[in-house]
């Protein structure tokens, strides 16, 4: 054990919060001061990240490394307990990514009413939860970075958001506290009834649920499964997501499409499905009804969007809805597109949500039907914003296709259980499911083309004709060129996530028999 | 180089990347480099041709059977060994324990294709230099060429049909985009979009037959899949579904009715584009991919039985269709994008009546004289009208532009099928084909399909480049740079027939290209003298006939006005006009039917129901706050405790007043309450 | 003579007394009420004692006269006191004590 071994975890969870202690004692005066300490806090939380992935053992990829497990709470004997495999690789590092991204996006150009230093602030936080939920291995250890991310977000809506900024971030806030809630009593219920009592990840997996009657089973599950789909968010318990989008900075909506909806789906896989399989097994066939739903339910929404934010946020719930059906099957195979997908809609939706952010500040409206004419007046600025939009529709050759495609494969073929919807086997209920899902992708790119003609092809409308708008600016590049970068890169080689993944998935899925 | 045709791929792919990133600043903007990485490729893929008959002739020595191809109706043998391809793979990623590779499967389809691919990009591409050269965005021009180029070849030698999938995607992306090239009229991105959505619709079903197909198979490998569609009837349920939704992805690709609504619309990006995406390959890749798996669709749709299946109904459906709307467009474009969808359907057909290598042989000659005549089209309109298709605008071009109409004319002669040109032979083997083995409807289909093919080319000739002038310009022949590649596409036109000449002996075509192993025992039919001269008789005839409307227009005064005065001819013709009102059907019903009324329904119930829900609940509750607030805490909790404070405060209040002081009233308690002690003294002891 | 007729002087003479202790303000009257409901008293405990031939009655009625002495001394004594206090002997007027 090397002191990197140990400390990588800790350091990487608590060097935001260090750094937002350092931005709030300099005094409010010196913004750059406080610009760099936050930028230099969330790099060196990204020179952890890239540490992280060069000392990582890809050969044990489905193993915990760099564990950290240490007495916290002992009287609920809740330990402070670490730990990154392959499911949480990934999507801790694209956090750790996308934070410092965000803060050179937001360099020179702070929403309304500006205060930097709040504002970084908080997005620190914001990454201390993140990246804690994705490495806690304690249930009481998750519970508390899920709850911390809540925080933050709640304010950045609230004070720098649109004019409708107070109702979405109550509706926010209310909506993933009420699922919260329902999750921690669910975690209760685990530790009270599991054959010891505990809230260790590793060890409730391994009992996964033996002891615990199987209508007990049912409830405590539909606990954590409430708490997690209003995260992802999941058709019907989505209406908070499109609110708090239209009206976040958009350096919010981002962070919440990137890293904040993958907590949902993280925890399905890493909590919900190994600790109690039995349930998962009954529940799996509604939670796919529910996401092949939400596929199709999302990308009609778009179809009626007049607001371009607001179109990729109901684009979100389409998106989640294939890594949703994909977590469904319950097979190895399912649970790597659904990682790839959380991936891959993390960084094309974030590219997105930036390019509409960039769109916005330039020309002062969102309204699709008054924009036009992006790549006369800013031509690069179009092509990346026809990129992700591309990419977001999967193309292949692009990260989204390898999160689209894998998961309609994977409802072909999914776990074999007892049965699924309405008297009819899983198999048949997940192929019509896959039907469907395959539909949600031609009405994918039929929003997001239409989304495309009406923002950046056609000529200026007359409004806008003399305005003058500014191409990309640099903070836009560097802070869009690394998502670029890893959109085509595992657009092209798929492999070099899916290897990382696919041990733990396996094993996780290895209950389920498949 | 059969074992690395990769690097035929690599080329235009990273011709792509450098101009993307360097060629504004290239001396040509970029041009230089696509022209230099596909010239390479199409060396390449010559030299993999070459390779290639090479290793057929070897084997077929090898094995003694040189007669193997002789007279009467011989089965190929798949039993018999024959040619391998060429198979290369590598795993390019890993998920769930299944391997998902990547690589090239070369055989003689392959090379075929390969050859077309290259050979047509590389004259679009010089084509271009001279067509394109005043556009602002030429440089990015030359990127999507490159892009396509890349992906289509990508498509073309897939060793599996994920990858297959890939390179699918990327060219109706590629399609996409050169589509709505001139983006900044709305209309051309619709145009795109339309092309774009419609064959993404017909990828539903490409995407869930190639699932089905790995999940029975357990490989995504084109080689694994064809034996195993070959091993027995036991499967034949699995491979009719998986048939039936390739089918579905054929028809979105390759403009097969009823998804064929794209491919004229697709006309408004640049005329080089069309004739290299919407003629010669992109839309080919839907036959191509029925040619690849033909296995399954032999033993899906059961064609060894004859009669009807699927597959030659939506190819002989198109095959009217496409025609008989070419009869009524105005713009050059379409009429040539008409004639394609129909001779796709020819295409299709074909496969559809066992006849593989006819409709492969047709895909190669349709390829070359088709791109012949878009880029016929494009110099009439670079030279002649300036940039309009408009047929009204054109006429007497003959004498102008003598290249271009020479050139034109040996296309449409090809396209007619007049003997000797490469329509001509490609087209009657299909004929033949489907007459020999029991599909008499579809050889009667072809026959109609000719005439009416024959008929509204000499139409749109007629129209291009007899007559007087229309225009407004002056017409001049067009530059070297465009006439160069119709003269070498003219050529061909004309002996590219050839190599597969039946009455001549020459079979080359077949030798080289039809798979020898994993391939279901296809018939082939012999030349037969009679329906050849028939097919071509029909199609003078229709040359004849429509000449003399054309030419004697002006002492045919009674048709004159005819769709006006002839209600049935009117009706005719609306429908025609119309397209079928499928576009119709498309747009103003499906697409705006879910745009409109049921997204904004679908959003309604959001903001509404579900939102309102919320909202409601969220309401609620804080109703019921405020309500248990108001009454419940303020009124009734607080209230019970001021209450009893205030009660007894009021009770000591009460009190005080007994309290007097005045010991008189005390006396008087005193007394009151003997008197009630013993009335009630007396009441008890009454009773 | 009967027993009731005594019993209903007694009676009246007592609610006399009551009245008069109820009633009247002025301490010498008061007083003198006490008087009269004792007395009352004193003819029942009288009477009661004649019809019963038992002389109990006759002893409670000479304690009673003896402790209606002393009372009647020390009452008027008080209101004696009360009249040269207040100059009034109004026993409304004695509130001194009131808290």
């Amino acid at each position: 054990m090397t002191f990197f071994d140990e400390w990588a975890l800790p350091l990487a969870v608590f060097i935001p919060l260090v750094g937002m202690a350092v931005v709030l004692l300099i005094p409010r005066a010196q913004e750059t001061a406080i610009k760099a300490a936050a930028l230099v806090t969330a790099l060196a939380t990204l020179g952890v990240g890239v540490g992280i992935l060069t000392q990582f053992n890809y050969g044990r990829s489905g193993a915990l490394q760099f564990s950290v497990n240490v007495p916290w709470i002992d009287v609920i004997n809740s330990r402070f307990h670490m730990g990154v495999d392959g499911i949480s690789l990934p999507l801790l590092i694209l956090s750790m990514l996308i934070v410092p991204l965000c803060i050179i996006y937001s360099w020179n150009h702070f929403p309304e009413p500006h205060n930097p230093k709040a504002f970084l602030a908080l997005i620190l936080l914001l990454e201390v939860g993140m990246t804690g939920t994705f490495v806690a291995q304690d249930l009481i250890l998750f519970f508390i970075f899920f709850e911390i991310v809540l925080l933050p977000m709640f304010f950045m809506i609230g004070v720098w958001g649109g004019p409708n900024r107070e109702y979405a971030s109550i509706k926010f806030f209310l909506f993933t506290l009420f699922g919260s809630v329902l999750m921690l009593v669910a975690f209760l219920a685990l530790f009270f009834l599991s054959k010891e009592q505990t809230f260790d990840m590793v060890k409730l997996s391994e009992f996964g649920g033996s002891g615990i009657a199987h209508g007990t089973q049912l409830l405590i599950f539909g606990g954590m499964f409430l708490g997690f789909a209003i995260k992802v968010p999941m058709f019907p318990f989505h209406t908070w997501l499109p609110d708090a989008h239209t009206e976040a900075p958009t350096v919010g909506s981002v962070l919440l499409a990137a890293i904040l909806l993958k907590l949902g789906t993280y925890g399905f896989i890493r909590i919900a499905l190994p600790v109690l399989p039995d349930a998962a097994e009954v529940w799996a066939p509604w939670i796919g009804l529910l996401a092949v739903i939400g596929i199709i339910y999302g990308a009609l929404c778009c179809l009626a969007q007049r607001d371009m934010k607001r179109l990729i946020a109901f684009s979100s719930v389409s998106h989640m809805g294939f890594v949703m059906l994909a977590i469904a099957t319950l097979t190895s195979f399912g649970i790597n597109a659904a990682v790839f997908g959380m991936v891959a809609h993390g960084l094309i939706t974030g590219l997105l949500f930036f390019v509409a952010g960039s769109v916005q500040e330039r020309y002062h409206t969102r309204e699709m039907s008054r924009l036009g004419g992006l790549l006369t007046q800013a031509p690069k600025m179009g092509w990346i914003l026809g990129f992700a939009a591309m990419a977001s529709l999967g193309l292949p050759g692009l990260a989204g296709f390898w999160g689209e495609f894998p998961a309609i494969l994977s409802a072909y073929d999914p776990a074999k259980l007892a049965s699924g919807l309405f008297d009819t086997s899983n198999l048949v209920t997940f192929r019509s499911f896959m039907i469907v899902a395959a539909v949600g992708t031609v009405l994918a790119a039929g929003y997001l083309l239409w989304m495309l003609q009406r923002v950046a092809f056609g000529s200026p409308p007359p409004e806008f004709e003399d305005a003058h708008i500014h191409d990309v600016h640099t903070s836009e590049w560097v802070a869009w060129a690394p998502i670029m970068f890893l959109i085509v890169l595992l657009g092209v080689v798929p492999g070099i996530l899916f290897s990382v993944t696919d041990a733990p998935a396996t094993a996780i899925a290895k209950v389920f028999g498949g | 180089m059969l074992n690395s045709v990769w690097i035929i791929v690599a080329l235009p792919a990273l011709s792509f990347v450098i101009i993307l990133f360097f060629g504004k600043r290239l001396p040509k903007h970029g041009a230089e480099v696509a022209i230099t990485a596909v010239a390479a490729s199409f060396i390449g893929s010559c030299w993999a041709a070459v390779e290639w008959i090479d290793r057929v002739n070897a084997s077929e020595h090898a094995a003694g059977i040189a007669g193997f191809f002789g007279k009467g109706m011989m089965p190929s043998d798949s039993a018999q060994g024959g040619v391998e391809p060429v198979v290369n793979s590598l795993t390019w990623w890993q998920s769930g324990g299944i391997d998902f590779g990547v690589g090239t499967y070369v055989d003689g389809l392959t090379v075929m294709m390969v050859f077309v691919v290259t050979l047509i990009s590389l004259l679009v591409h010089i084509y271009s230099t001279g067509y394109m050269h005043d556009d602002k965005r030429y440089t990015w021009y030359y990127a999507g060429l490159s892009l396509f180029t890349a992906s289509m070849l990508t498509l073309v030698v897939a060793s599996g049909t994920l990858q297959m999938l890939v390179g699918w995607e990327l060219v109706g992306f590629c399609s996409f985009m050169l589509i709505g090239f001139w983006w900044e009229d709305r209309e051309n991105s619709r145009a795109a979009i339309k092309a774009f959505l419609t064959t993404r619709t017909g990828d539903i079903g490409l995407i869930i037959g190639i699932i089905i197909l790995f999940t029975a198979v357990g490989t995504f490998n084109i080689a694994g899949t064809n034996a195993y569609a070959l091993q027995g009837a036991n499967n034949h349920d699995i491979l009719l579904i998986a048939s039936i939704c390739l089918l579905i992805g054929i028809m979105g690709k390759s403009g097969q009715f009823p998804l064929h609504t794209w491919l004229p619309d697709a006309m408004a990006g640049p005329t080089p584009v069309s004739a290299l995406i919407h003629a010669a390959t992109m839309v080919v890749a839907g036959v191509y991919l029925g040619a690849r798996l033909y296995p399954v669709f032999y033993e899906g749709f059961s064609i060894s039985n004859g009669g009807i299946n699927m597959m030659a109904l939506v190819g002989g459906i198109t095959i009217l269709v496409g025609a008989s709307l070419a009869f009524v467009q105005r713009d050059i474009k379409k009429v040539l994008a008409y004639s394609t969808i129909s001779q796709l359907g020819y295409m299709v057909m074909a496969l559809g009546v066992g006849a593989w290598v006819a409709a492969v042989f047709h895909l190669f000659t349709h390829a070359i004289f088709k791109a012949l005549l878009f880029l016929g089209a494009g110099s009439v309109s670079h030279g002649g009208t300036h940039h309009s298709f408009d047929m009204r605008e054109m006429g007497g071009l003959r004498k102008k532009m003598p290249i271009t109409f020479w050139t034109f004319i040996i296309g449409s002669l090809a396209l007619a099928g007049i003997f000797p040109l490469a329509g001509f032979w490609s087209k009657d083997e299909i004929l033949v084909n489907a007459g020999s083995q029991g599909f008499e409807l579809f050889l009667i289909i072809g026959l109609v399909g000719a005439f009416l093919t024959a008929a509204y080319m000499t139409r749109c000739v007629y129209l291009t480049f007899f007559g007087e002038y229309r225009g407004k310009h002056h017409p001049h022949e067009s530059e070297r740079s465009i006439t160069t590649p119709l003269i070498i596409l003219a050529g061909l036109a004309i002996v590219g027939g050839m190599i597969n000449a039946a009455p001549l002996g020459i079979k080359k075509f077949t030798e080289w290209v039809e798979p020898t192993t994993n391939f279901p025992k296809v018939v082939h039919a012999e030349f037969d003298v009679p329906l050849a001269v028939i097919s071509v008789s029909i199609a003078m005839l229709a040359i004849g006939v429509m000449s003399y409307f054309m030419f004697r227009r002006e002492e045919l005064t009674k048709f004159k006005g005819l769709t006006q005065r002839n209600r049935l001819a009117r009706s005719g013709y609306t429908l025609l006009e119309r397209k079928y009102y499928l576009d119709y059907l498309y747009e103003n019903v499906i697409v705006e039917g879910i745009r409109t009324p049921i997204a904004r329904a679908m959003y309604w119930f959001n903001q509404t129901v579900i939102d309102g829900l919320v909202n409601f609940l969220g309401r609620g509750a804080v109703r019921v706050g405020r309500f248990a607030y108001e009454n419940i805490d303020q009124r009734g909790i607080d209230r019970a405790i001021n209450a009893s404070a205030n009660e007894i405060g009021a009770a000591g209040g009460v009190l005080q007043r007994v309290q007097s002081g005045s010991v008189q009233r005390y006396a008087l308690y005193i007394f009151a309450a003997v008197g009630v002690m013993s009335v009630a003294l007396f009441v008890l002891s009454v009773s | 003579m009967e027993l009731n007729q005594f019993l209903i002087l007694s009676a009246f003479i007592f609610a006399v007394g009551v009245y008069g202790v109820l009633a009247r303000r002025n301490g010498v009257l008061v007083l003198m009420s006490v008087e009269l409901m004792l007395n009352a008293v004193n003819i029942n405990l009288i009477a009661f004692s004649a019809f019963n031939h038992n002389i109990r009655g006759n002893i409670f009625a000479l304690f009673i006269t003896a402790i209606a002495a002393a009372e009647v001394g020390v009452g008027l004594a008080i209101v004696l006191l009360i009249y040269r206090n207040l100059r009034s002997p109004d026993l409304d007027r004695v509130e001194q004590l009131k808290g």
